[in-house]
């Protein structure tokens, strides 16, 4: 029996896309080659942020769509909030610009002075000018959101086929591995990896590096990022590191970020690490003496233009395309699943799709 | 046997010259912490792998089974 | 600035120390790290309560330890933990106080082993230690005297900890051995090929007749609120109850093979794993040695030969090292001997229940991996192995309960540190120094 839709990737993406496409309706078929979660969704910290950028809208409109699934989609979701931390007084100046943007998009935000900043977060140095805190901002597991997704997409129809790698798409559908094919509309989500099968859409991967803490003392109630950290996001520069530190429910701290282009090695790169934490350290001098357990990388899927691709490949059918969420794709996830069911039913959504076309960015055959 | 003087949560302990600080604490208690869903543990490899003997050492996170005591230290279970 | 050594050797227990010693010998300068604050490793070291005057270790180990103390060109870091091992090779080392980097021509690992403890009722209880773990504690002046002891596992380090509990003072209220009367006559019947071995048998006999010394017997339970108050044994389809403070429990040992792992040197071997090596203890990556009970468990007289070869090899003395590889296969015979002998009953592999806990830094149960029914998502949606020991106790015994998770299926790029470490060393920074 053939499916209406066939998503290529278990990952956070894929699994959402999957859970609103039979929702509404669509038989839907999931194809993962390795394990759901395998790539980028497993590797990311869990943050979910609204990005003063071009992805402000999105962002905040996939927030809302995570608050309402049930039980936050048994992510171990945590209201959190985000405090955007400026080092300087311009930093200060672009967080006070940042809030007038969310106050549009109707999210609540707080300025806060060095005091106040103090005052919610001892750990923070205490020369720091001050801050945004945005309440609403939360943390997952992205892990168990996607076991739940999976699961939800199953129980209401949707097949799951684990260990299939799909080599091409046919035009009408999909190519195996063992040769055999299905056909039906074509969804890929297969994050860092896109390129492979839609050649015509630029992905670069752009590699991170996470540490993670024992459980310790910490006091750090927010995650916290520091005010230069969308400049670290949109420079194209070689590497570059940001202060992203996040409170675990179980007491570690996930200790970020780093960017990196042109790196295809996924093992640990000490140099980079070392300036990343140098970084925190200059905004959290206490973490000098906490633990790492464990130090990992993960490669985000980054577009030219730092936008996603959502939406139909032109001159290729049906098939569509949910990748090149760069470090947003946990956050977006859900409401990039309704954009994508809003443009295939060709309904009018609440999400304006023309930023996210893949038609801007492809490259000539 | 000579012997050193320290202190095990703020209680004066008194051990033999040379013992571990895992032998300091044991002197007073045998839960050394308890789990991530509140299980007391103590001591379990005695050789610096399974991290069960985690302690603080004047505030600074240590395994008490790789470390000996020292006159004078302020040792703190429950890390 | 890092300090530079001819030969860095990671490990001071027999197989370290052998191959300090003889790349010395060879007109080398070497630095040996190791974590602990004496050398000798977990088994050999001394007592507290012995004076050091009053020990009577081999002639081997004592001569070694007279190299340490005597050689110039052997550099002793002692409380040194490795957190980091690059390729080149270098080691960063971690002390209560501050953290240092090491390179080296060449790099020999001897990290040794550790306790393969499979989990069973009641294994969490403080007062329930690993068994070569309770015989160090021990030595390190842990008060045993008060309450009663017993040990359970298998294998001769049985008798060893016993030997050693009783001069502390313990009570041994009962020495379990799960391998069958059989295998242990078939052990002792095979040793007088190591003439060594019958003699240290003879040393433990007669105590260990005194303590109850019984095979075909295992630990099923340990019980207590909040602390171990004794344990259940099953012996022959009977069980009974022993009250005891103590329990030491071992089921043998399991290479240390992570640093080994870090650096890309192949490994072999199922459900543990040991560090493939080639005559001359070279690993996969070359200038990368290892000895000892990493390459696979044999004991002592084993990791010295292994470590001696490893130390003139990695000094270009081959015809040496080749002179001890007669005396190396005749001790892998015993470390194969061993094994065989001791092999695990399958009824220990059935202990644990839907809520013991596996993995103990997480407080993983079994029935919560079981309701995992992919291996690939295992780590991710339980947090198995995801605590401050990495790992290192729940894998092991989870390959022998659940064959179906054993790493290689699933283990991808090791992910550093080596051991917990701190922020400011990853950062490349001493202690207090300014950013």
């Amino acid at each position: 029996m053939n499916p209406d839709l066939i998503v290529i990737g278990a990952g956070i993406v894929g699994a959402a896309a999957a859970l609103a496409a039979t929702q509404a309706g669509l038989e839907t078929v999931i194809v993962e080659s390795a394990v759901p979660g395998a790539g980028v969704t497993g590797a990311g910290m869990g943050h979910l942020v609204i990005l003063d950028d071009a992805l402000l809208a999105l962002s905040a409109r996939s927030l809302e769509l995570w608050r309402a699934l049930p039980d936050h989609a048994g992510s171990e979701y945590r209201n959190t909030g985000t405090i955007w931390v400026a080092e300087t007084a311009d930093d200060l100046a672009g967080l006070a610009q940042q809030s007038i943007h969310l106050e549009a998009q109707n999210v609540t935000s707080r300025l806060l002075d060095g005091a106040s900043l103090q005052a919610l977060e001892p750990d923070l140095a205490r020369d720091l000018p001050g801050g945004l805190l945005v309440p609403d901002d939360a943390i997952v597991y992205a892990p168990k959101a996607l076991a739940y997704l999976l699961e939800q997409a199953r129980s209401a129809g949707a097949r799951l086929l684990l260990g299939r790698r799909v080599t091409r798409l046919t035009g009408g559908g999909v190519r195996f591995a063992d040769g055999t094919t299905l056909t039906g509309a074509v969804l890929v989500a297969t994050g860092s990896q896109g390129s492979e099968l839609l050649p015509e859409l630029p992905i670069a991967p752009r590699k991170g590096h996470l540490v993670v803490t024992e459980r310790a003392s910490a006091s750090i109630r927010h995650q916290l990022v520091e005010a230069g950290y969308l400049r670290t996001v949109h420079e194209p520069g070689q590497a570059t590191v940001a202060m992203n530190v996040q409170p675990r429910p179980e007491g570690q701290l996930l200790v970020g970020s780093s960017r990196e282009s042109g790196i295809q090695d996924p093992g640990v790169s000490p140099g980079i690490v070392a300036r990343m934490l140098r970084r925190v350290f200059r905004f959290l001098p206490t973490l000098r003496e906490h633990s790492a357990i464990r130090i990992w990388s993960g490669f985000r899927p980054a577009t030219p233009d730092g936008l996603p691709y959502i939406g139909r490949i032109p001159g290729r059918g049906q098939v569509w395309a949910a990748l090149g969420h760069e470090g947003l794709g946990i956050t977006t996830a859900t409401g990039t699943a309704e954009l994508l069911v809003d443009l295939m039913l060709e309904r009018r959504g609440r999400i304006d799709p023309a930023p996210f076309d893949p038609a801007r960015r492809m490259l000539a055959p | 046997m000579k012997t050193i003087a320290l202190t095990v949560d703020g209680v004066a302990v008194t051990v033999v010259e040379g013992a571990s600080a895992a032998a300091a604490v044991a002197a007073r208690t045998h839960v050394f912490h308890h789990s991530r869903t509140g299980h007391p543990r103590g001591p379990f490899c005695g050789m610096g792998q399974c991290f069960e003997c985690r302690i603080r050492i004047n505030g600074r996170l240590a395994l008490a089974c790789l470390e000996r005591a020292s006159s004078g230290m302020a040792i703190t279970t429950g890390a | 600035m890092p300090e530079h050594f001819d030969i860095l050797v990671l490990g001071a227990g027999p197989a370290g120390l052998a191959a300090a010693r003889t790349a010395a010998r060879s007109g080398l300068t070497v630095g040996l790290v190791d974590e602990q604050s004496a050398p000798g490793g977990q088994i050999g070291r001394r007592p507290i309560w012995l004076r050091p005057s009053r020990l009577r270790p081999s002639r081997a180990f004592r001569e070694t330890i007279d190299a340490l103390r005597s050689d110039s060109r052997i550099t002793y870091f002692p409380g040194e933990r490795v957190v980091a091992c690059e390729k080149g090779p270098a080691l960063v080392t971690e002390t209560p106080h501050g953290c240092a980097m090491l390179t080296g021509g060449s790099l020999i690992l001897a990290t040794g082993a550790r306790e393969l403890v499979l989990p069973f009722p009641g294994w969490t209880l403080p007062g329930v230690m690993a068994l070569g773990g309770l015989q160090v504690l021990a030595k390190g002046g842990w008060p045993v005297a008060g309450g009663g002891i017993v040990l359970a596992g298998s294998g001769p380090l049985l008798l060893a900890s016993a030997r050693t509990l009783r001069q502390a003072g313990a009570q041994i209220h009962a020495i379990v051995e799960q391998a069958s009367r059989q295998a242990v006559l078939r052990f002792l019947a095979g040793l007088p090929a190591w003439p060594t071995k019958v003699l240290q048998t003879l040393a433990f006999a007669p105590g260990m007749l005194r303590m109850g010394y019984e095979t075909d017997a295992f630990v099923v339970e340990a019980l207590g609120q909040g602390v171990l108050e004794a344990v259940r044994i099953e012996s022959r389809g009977r069980r009974r109850i022993v009250p005891c403070s103590y329990l030491g429990i071992g089921m043998g040992l399991i290479p240390n093979v992570e640093a080994a792992r870090g650096l890309g040197c192949a490994l072999e071997g199922n459900p543990h794993p040991a560090v493939a090596v080639n005559a001359f203890q070279e690993t996969s990556q070359r200038g990368i040695y290892a000895a000892g009970e990493i390459t696979g468990i044999g004991g002592a007289e084993l990791a010295r030969l292994e470590g001696a070869i490893a130390g003139y090899a990695a000094a270009g003395n081959l015809t040496r090292a080749r002179a001890l590889s007669a005396r190396r296969a005749h001790w892998m015979r015993f470390g194969a001997h061993l094994m065989r002998q001791f092999a695990l009953r399958d009824s220990i592999r059935q202990l644990a229940e839907p809520m013991t806990i596996i993995c103990r830094c997480e407080d993983v149960t079994l029935g919560a991996i079981d309701q995992v029914s992919d291996a690939g998502t295992l780590k991710l949606l339980t947090r198995l192995g995801m605590g401050a020991c990495q790992g290192r106790m729940c894998q092991p015994a989870l390959a022998e309960l659940r064959p179906r998770y054993r790493p290689g299926a699933t283990s991808g790029i090791p992910r550093p540190p080596l051991f917990p470490a701190r922020l400011e060393t990853l950062a490349g920074l001493a202690p207090g120094e300014p950013l």
